[in-house]
């Protein structure tokens, strides 16, 4: 069973009590009506989806049932780190490699 | 003539004690889901009368009642002597909400010296006392069911779950109870 740190629990805790929610660091644009429908594609669609570190939103729907971020190793399946909403990207070697 | 209509709670009638474990239903009581900032804790805590914990895993109990830290703005409010929660809660006008959910839950009181393998049947959390010490609680799950656990006791849990999964839950607690 893989463990993962919530930030707001401050414990690593089963991946059972985990959920997926897709990447992070993804801002919603301010002007939606707007945008092409390939800009919106761009943000909408399409995803970097890295081999390597990837950067994710998780929530810990089982247990304090917060959002929050991730960086992990496509290659590996490590987590290599956690960090709450909000907080800026974290900077690591090997990113998109 | 009208046939008189028989209410049956959850659980009820369930009951198992095998070798160092015992599975009881627990009594009906008054339950609050309270969601809250910060600004309101102070408010709150002196109308419920407990200080609402700010710490992972954290629980607070008077007399017949308790609060369980769920997430960094979530508690759960149990009261046992049947104590109007939401009546409480009614006089604070900090913003924060409050949500009955007395007969959503029911909780199986799980007791015994095997208490914390029984668990780890369903539960994959660490229960070991010191990282789960008595007083500690948690929203995690036990099988495909979500729960609440509470340690009440060196070797006693409350497991808090919603009614219309207690019989799930309490089958999987029979079940590992019977696992030896
Ligand atoms: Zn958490």
């Amino acid at each position: 069973m893989l463990l993962i740190h919530c930030p707001y629990c401050e414990e690593g805790r089963p991946e059972l009590e985990f959920r997926h929610a897709g990447e992070a660091h993804i801002a919603r644009p301010e002007n939606m009506a707007e945008l092409s429908d390939e800009d919106f594609e761009r943000f909408f669609f399409i995803r970097s989806n890295p081999k390597g570190i990837v950067y994710e939103r998780w929530r810990h729907i089982h247990g304090c049932a917060r959002f929050f971020n991730a960086a992990r190793d496509t290659v590996s399946d490590r987590f290599l780190t956690t960090y709450k909403a909000g907080e800026p990207k974290p900077d690591l070697d090997g990113e998109g490699k | 003539m009208a046939d008189a209509i028989a209410r049956t709670g959850a659980l009820e009638g369930r009951f198992l004690n095998d070798e160092g474990i015992t599975l009881v239903r627990a009594e009906p009581a008054t339950r609050l889901l309270l969601r809250a900032p910060e600004t309101a804790l102070k408010p709150l805590s002196k109308a419920l009368g407990l200080d609402l914990p700010q710490r992972p895993k954290a629980s607070v109990s008077g007399g017949k009642r308790a609060a369980l830290w769920l997430g960094p703005d979530e508690w759960l409010v149990i009261d046992e002597n049947g104590g109007d929660l939401m009546e409480d809660c009614a006089s604070v006008s900090a913003f924060h909400s409050a949500v009955d959910v007395s007969h959503r839950n029911t909780a199986v009181l799980v007791s015994g010296p095997r208490v914390e393998a029984v668990l780890n049947a369903g539960c994959p959390q660490d229960l070991s006392l010191d990282v789960f010490p008595v007083g500690a609680c948690s929203r995690t799950v036990f099988g495909k069911a979500e729960v609440i656990l509470w340690r009440t006791e060196r070797d006693a849990f409350r497991v808090e779950c919603w009614r219309s999964f207690s019989d799930y839950v309490f089958m999987l607690l029979e079940a590992a109870s019977r696992d030896r």
